[in-house]
C-alpha cells in the first residue's frame, strides 16, 4: 500500500538539501523580525502568566513555523504540477495515492522540523532556552502533520499557482496571527476565545507552550490535533483523484 | 499488448474521443496519427491512467488501467509530450527516483542507470543537473527514464516535437533499437515522415475517431504511388497517379510550377478526411 513513498520523499529531500543554504536565511527573517519587534522592543517589560513576553512568544513562533513550513509543501507540489509536470510522473508510476500523500506529507513535516529548529536557535541567540522535551516535539510534529496533510489535499484542488497564494492569504495568514502565537487567548472576550478554539494552531500553540514551560499537558489538544491531522490526511488521499482531469 | 475497445471521453460538451478501438500486438510500433486536437494525447493519458475515461475498456498486457492501476502501470513506460524531468535533480537522480517509484532494488537501479545512460549516449552527463541539458538530451533522457524499469510497453507522445532534423533522426534510431529488444511501442506524432519511418501499423485519428488503420504501405496504396502538387486558383491541389509516367504525362505542358513526388501518409490522410495533419 505504501510502497514507493520513499521516492516521493527522497525527491523532496534532495531539492530541500540543494536549497538549504538559501532556505535557512529565508526561514529566519520573519521569526527574527517578530522576536526583535514584538519580543525585544514592544514586549520587553510585558509579563504573561509569569513568563517574559519573549518566553511566551518563542513557542508560538515555533508553532507558527511548523504550520507555515508544513503548508509550504503545497507550493512545491504546485510547482511540480503546473511548471515541471512532475506530478504526471508520479501518477503514471505503480504507486498508490496513499504512498504519494505519505511521501509529500513527511516532506512537509521534515521541512517544518528544520524551520522550527531555526526558530529555537534564534530564540537561544536572544537568551531564551525553554524545555524542548518529547511532549514539545510531539505537539510540534502533530501540528505539522495537520498542515502538511491539509496542504497536499488543497494542492490537488487548486487550478493554478495564483490560487495557492489565495489559500495562504485566507487560511495561513489569519491563523498565524489569531492562533495564540502572539497573545494569550484569555485576553479576548468569551465568544472570541470560542471562535479561535476552532483553529488547530490554537491547540498546537497551547500544547507546545505548555510543554516548553513544563506545565501540565492537556491531552485533548494532542488528541484534537491527531484527529484533525488524520481527517486532513484522508482528505489528501481522496483529493489526489481530483487532480486527474 | 494493448487492447482498446470503444474508448470515449468528453470534455464539457466536446467529444475528445468517440468510440476508439484498436489492438497493438507485442513488439509492434503503432503510429497514432492525427492533427492537433484530434485526441492523440487524450488517448495516451487515458491509457496511462492520467485521465479518466468516460467509457470503453483499456487492457495493457491483459490488465485494466482503472481496475488494476498499480499492476497495469508497472507494464509501461511513458515519454510525455511535455518534458517532465526534474530540472533541479541530476540526470542520475532522475533515474533513481523513477527506479524507486517502480520499486526497483538499489543495486538494480545502479546497474540499469549505467546501462541506460550508455544506451542513450549520455554517460558523461550522469552528474549534471537536468536544467543544463539541451532539448535533444532531455528527450533522450526522457526515453531512457521510461525504459528504466524495463517495461514491455512504451508510450511515446510526440517524442521529437520541437527538435531539429538531426536529433529527430537520432531518436528514431533509438526507437528502432528499443523495438528490436521486443518492446511494444505506441507512438503519437503529427510528423508524417516519423510515422512512415517507424510505424509497422498506423491509425488515422480525426476528431476523436479512427478513420483508417493499416500498414503505411497499404494506407498509401489506395490513392496511388505518385503525387503531383500544383497551384489552382492560388490553392495547392494534389493529383495522384499509379505510375511515375502517368504523373510526368500530367505535368507535361503545364506552366504552373508542378512538383512530382512520391505519395506519403499525409496524402492518404487528406484523401480520407479532406484535412491536413499538421
Amino acid at each position: 500500500m505504501i510502497k514507493g513513498w520513499t521516492a516521493v520523499y527522497l525527491r523532496e529531500m534532495i531539492i530541500l538539501k540543494r536549497r538549504l543554504a538559501k532556505l535557512i536565511p529565508a526561514w529566519s527573517v520573519s521569526p527574527l523580525l517578530y522576536l526583535v519587534a514584538f519580543g525585544y522592543a514592544v514586549g520587553r517589560h510585558v509579563n504573561v502568566g509569569g513568563h517574559s513576553y519573549m518566553e511566551f512568544l518563542l513557542p508560538g513562533l515555533a508553532a507558527m513555523a511548523s504550520m507555515t513550513q508544513a503548508f509550504a509543501i503545497a507550493g512545491e507540489i504546485n510547482i511540480a504540477r503546473f511548471y515541471w509536470h512532475i506530478f504526471d510522473e508520479f501518477q503514471a508510476a505503480p504507486i498508490s495515492n496513499l504512498a504519494y500523500v505519505l511521501g509529500e506529507v513527511l516532506a512537509g513535516m521534515t521541512r517544518a522540523l528544520l524551520a522550527g529548529c531555526v526558530v529555537l536557535l534564534l530564540g537561544a541567540l536572544f537568551g531564551v532556552v525553554l524545555s524542548y522535551n518529547p511532549l514539545f516535539w510531539a505537539a510540534f510534529l502533530l501540528n505539522s502533520f495537520v498542515f502538511a496533510s491539509l496542504a497536499v489535499g488543497l494542492a490537488m484542488h487548486v487550478k493554478s499557482h495564483a490560487d495557492q497564494t489565495l489559500l495562504n492569504n485566507f487560511i495561513i495568514t489569519p491563523m498565524a496571527f489569531l492562533g495564540g502565537t502572539f497573545f494569550p487567548l484569555s485576553q479576548l472576550p468569551a465568544w472570541g476565545q470560542r471562535l479561535l478554539e476552532a483553529l488547530p494552531l490554537t491547540h498546537a500553540a497551547k500544547a507546545i507552550r505548555a510543554a516548553a514551560f513544563v506545565e501540565p499537558a492537556h491531552m485533548t489538544d494532542y488528541l484534537l490535533l491527531a484527529i484533525v491531522g488524520c481527517v486532513c490526511f484522508v482528505f489528501a488521499i481522496v483529493s489526489v483523484n481530483k487532480a486527474k482531469s | 499488448m494493448i487492447e482498446v475497445q470503444n474508448l470515449s471521453k468528453t470534455f464539457g460538451d466536446r467529444a475528445a474521443l468517440a468510440g476508439v478501438s484498436f489492438t497493438v500486438g507485442p513488439g509492434t510500433i503503432y503510429g497514432y496519427l492525427g492533427p492537433n486536437g484530434a485526441g492523440k494525447t487524450t488517448t495516451i493519458r487515458i491509457l496511462t491512467g492520467l485521465t479518466r475515461r468516460d467509457g470503453g475498456t483499456v487492457l495493457l498486457n491483459g490488465y485494466d488501467i482503472e481496475r488494476e492501476p498499480i499492476t497495469c502501470k508497472a507494464q509501461f513506460g511513458l515519454v510525455p509530450q511535455h518534458t517532465n524531468l526534474d530540472a533541479e535533480l541530476t540526470v542520475e537522480e532522475n533515474l533513481l527516483i523513477h527506479g524507486l517509484l517502480h520499486h526497483m532494488a538499489k543495486a538494480d537501479i545502479e546497474r540499469r542507470t549505467g546501462e541506460l545512460l550508455d544506451y542513450v549516449e549520455m554517460s558523461d552527463r550522469r552528474k549534471v543537473l537536468v536544467k543544463t541539458l539541451s532539448g535533444g538530451m532531455k528527450r533522450r533522457l526522457l526515453i531512457g527514464r521510461a525504459l528504466m524499469h524495463t517495461p514491455s510497453i512504451l508510450f511515446l507522445d510526440e517524442p521529437t516535437v520541437g527538435l531539429d532534423a538531426a536529433i529527430r533522426r537520432r531518436i528514431w534510431g533509438l526507437v528502432r533499437k528499443i523495438q528490436s529488444d521486443g518492446t511494444t511501442i505506441f507512438l503519437t506524432t503529427h510528423y508524417i515522415e516519423e510515422a512512415e519511418f517507424l510505424a509497422d501499423r498506423v491509425a488515422f485519428l480525426d476528431a476523436g475517431k479512427i478513420v483508417a488503420e493499416d500498414t503505411p504501405v497499404n494506407l498509401m496504396a489506395d490513392i496511388g504511388e505518385w503525387a503531383v502538387d500544383f497551384l489552382d486558383d492560388n490553392r495547392l491541389q494534389t493529383a495522384y497517379f499509379h505510375s511515375r509516367d502517368e504523373a510526368r504525362e500530367y505535368v507535361t505542358g503545364r506552366m504552373d510550377g508542378c512538383t512530382v513526388r512520391r505519395v506519403n501518409l499525409e496524402d492518404a490522410f487528406i484523401s480520407m478526411t479532406g484535412r491536413k495533419i499538421v
